[in-house]
């Protein structure tokens, strides 16, 4: 492990930001810390910086505890959330500013930072100020500028929050990119599930300051281990009791359940592909239908419970207070604090994702 | 129907007219006709008069008292204001709010209260004049804080120091924390920190600051007026026009206006400055 957190508890007041949490970055990983805002997430962050410092536990970077090194000897880079680039320097200085601290040789500077320049695309714009760059560019210099002292780890506090819906997608793939060429392990905090998916190779959920669960994406998207996890990532629907379903007759009486739009299958009662397992099907009656762009999602009925499915444009046109066939294939279903997958059993030995 | 206006902004010509008539009126009555009187006055008599009064010797000595406390109220201020902002917008604290509003109390305070209460704490009957009289007996000095000098610094002192905290405490708290944090990742100490990213955000507000407490200190009266009683001696320029114009002959009013044009003066250089520095301020930001 490069970078491990053991035990670590830290509180503000009354306020707990971290309660025993302990992890394990491997090196070269790019791992997002993905919570709800206050879950603590940026506190850990700050934590592994040495900007704030824990009230008890340990802090390791490469097999070494830091606890007692301050932040600037750490080794570490760090880009803010609202990238705190010195606004009375240019983006020359603001990069060469690690550099000039080490007090390493001006030509050394010089060639480091034209480098890194050039890494991050910013050509021709090093005398300017940030106040005229755009969000965007300003990130490439925050970056520039973390990685300038060629620190052996990166930290990001929501490198994406300050940027604007549209441009953010793409530098998301541009900051992948170009963390997976400098080959640094990173770290960055989110709060969107979607940038976390996409960016980073592991996921560690954070929330009221406890880990919840930490993996690959698919992973934590499939076996969600805890109902926090299993609530909060993609879209879900909480319903109160689902043991009257078909095929979830042995599921525990009285538990909550968590529904996705893509566990849940509606058909036409004539449909073909469906044929064969429309006896494992209720029936439901469509209430709302949303059009979302590319899809529709629909709001059915189903005894008296309102399930959401997704449904593509490609197929038949649907009608509020259409009689539909509703399949489900799967549930979470909580207990207390965790969360189990039960499948519906008259799907036994369907081939599902061969449908 | 009317014209729509694009901003929903814009009001009448009148409302304008008016306005702009309202403020013209006020500051001509309040501001400009009594300085172009102070001005007429003092050079009404002649210029050899005006030059008289201000060579005085009780004039250059209240001139030499005011410059005294104005230097030293700006240095002692500024340190301390600086101090003052750097604690209160970057560390957390208990009493914080209660700091914040002490800092404060000079501007709400009638500023002779101020003057009386130093004579209080440090007069003959003060409950600091032993300490005071132990000090001088064992350094072998002579120092009094009322009816002295000292005594005027520190009543200057007292009624100036919010001006340059004042002016930071915003500037720092809109800057937040986090450029400092970044110099620190990247190994920067405290000073180097200060120097190279506090400091720049936040000198011409330190400067205005500054020339706001020395306008201040050279126009203060009423603190200085209560721990000051030796003409020629202790007195400001200030307690000087206002000795000079009680003598009540023409002369000594003549006198009393020339001494009042070099405070006006003063008064005018430090707007200058001030607007100097304002528009710098703004066009760096």
């Amino acid at each position: 492990m490069y970078v491990e957190m053991k035990h670590i508890n830290k509180s503000f007041g009354d306020y707990q930001a971290a309660r025993d949490i302990s992890f394990g970055v491997e090196q070269g990983k790019l791992v997002a810390l993905l919570g709800p805002s206050g879950s603590g997430k940026t506190t850990i962050l700050r934590m592994i910086a040495g900007l704030e410092h824990q009230d008890s536990g340990d802090v390791v970077i490469e097999g070494k505890v830091v606890n007692d090194i301050p932040a600037g000897e750490r080794g570490i880079g760090f880009v803010f959330q609202n990238y705190a680039l010195f606004r009375y320097m240019t983006v020359y200085e603001n990069i060469a500013f690690g550099l000039k601290v080490q007090k390493k040789p001006k030509e050394q500077i010089h060639k480091r930072v034209m480098e890194l320049v050039q890494l991050v695309g910013l050509e021709g714009l090093e005398k300017r100020y940030p106040d005229q760059l755009s969000g965007g560019q300003r990130q490439r210099v925050a970056f520039a500028r973390a990685l300038a002292p060629n620190p052996q780890l990166l930290l990001l506090d929501e490198p994406f929050a300050a940027i604007d819906a549209k441009v953010r997608k793409e530098l998301r793939s541009w900051l992948k990119e170009m963390i997976a060429k400098v080959g640094i392990t990173s770290i960055f905090v989110t709060h969107d599930q979607e940038e976390a998916v996409e960016v980073a190779d592991e996921i560690i959920i954070i929330n009221e300051g406890s880990l919840e669960q930490m993996g690959a994406p698919t992973e934590i998207y499939k076996k969600p281990k805890t109902s926090f996890v299993a609530q909060f990532i993609g879209t879900s629907s909480v319903l109160e009791d689902f043991s009257g379903f078909k095929g979830f007759e042995d599921a525990p009486k009285g538990r909550q359940a968590i529904l996705r739009p893509e566990f849940v299958e509606a058909f036409k009662s004539d449909n073909e592909k469906f044929k064969s397992l429309i006896s494992a099907a209720e029936e439901g009656v469509i209430r709302e239908i949303a059009f979302r762009g590319s899809y529709l999602t629909l709001t059915l009925e189903v005894n008296g419970i309102l399930l959401t499915a997704n449904r593509s444009l490609e197929r038949r046109p649907v009608s509020v207070g259409e009689k539909m066939c509703v399949l489900v294939y799967r549930a979470y279903i909580l207990e207390e604090e965790d969360a189990h997958i039960y499948k519906n059993r008259m799907l036994e030995g369907v081939d599902v994702e061969a449908l | 129907m009317k014209k729509q206006k694009t901003t929903g902004r814009e009001e009448k010509p009148w409302v304008r007219r008016l306005l702009i008539g309202i403020s013209v009126v006020f500051f001509l009555i309040m501001l400009v006709f009594p300085l172009v009187e102070v001005l007429y006055r003092s050079l009404k008599d002649g210029l050899a008069l005006y030059v008289e009064a201000i060579t005085a010797k009780n004039t250059l000595s209240a001139l030499r008292v005011t410059l005294i406390a104005t230097v030293t109220a700006v240095a002692v201020n500024t340190f301390f204001g600086l101090c003052a902002a750097w604690l209160l917008t970057k560390f957390e604290f208990k009493g914080k709010q209660v700091l914040s509003a002490l800092i404060d109390i000079p501007f709400s305070i009638s500023p002779v209260i101020a003057g009386l209460a130093y004579i209080m704490t440090f007069g003959r009957m003060g409950w600091a004049t032993p300490a005071i009289d132990w000090l001088n007996e064992v350094l072998g000095t002579d120092i009094s804080l009322v009816f002295s000098v000292p005594g005027v610094v520190l009543a200057t002192i007292f009624v100036t120091f919010p001006f340059v905290s004042r002016e930071l405490i915003p500037v720092l708290q809109a800057q937040g924390s986090s450029e400092e944090e970044a110099a620190a990742m990247m190994g920067a100490k405290g000073f180097t920190i200060w120097r190279r990213v506090t400091f720049p955000h936040i000198r011409w507000a330190l400067l205005y600051g500054i020339i706001l407490c020395a306008a201040r200190a050279i126009g203060e009266f009423g603190a200085v007026y209560a721990v000051s009683k030796a003409r020629g001696k202790t007195f400001t320029l200030p307690l000087e026009i206002d000795a000079l114009y009680m003598a009540g002959s023409a002369d000594s009013i003549t006198q009393a206006f020339a001494v009042s044009s070099l405070l006006v003066l003063l008064a005018v250089v430090m707007l200058i400055l001030k607007q100097i520095v304002e528009h710098r301020g703004k066009r760096e930001q």
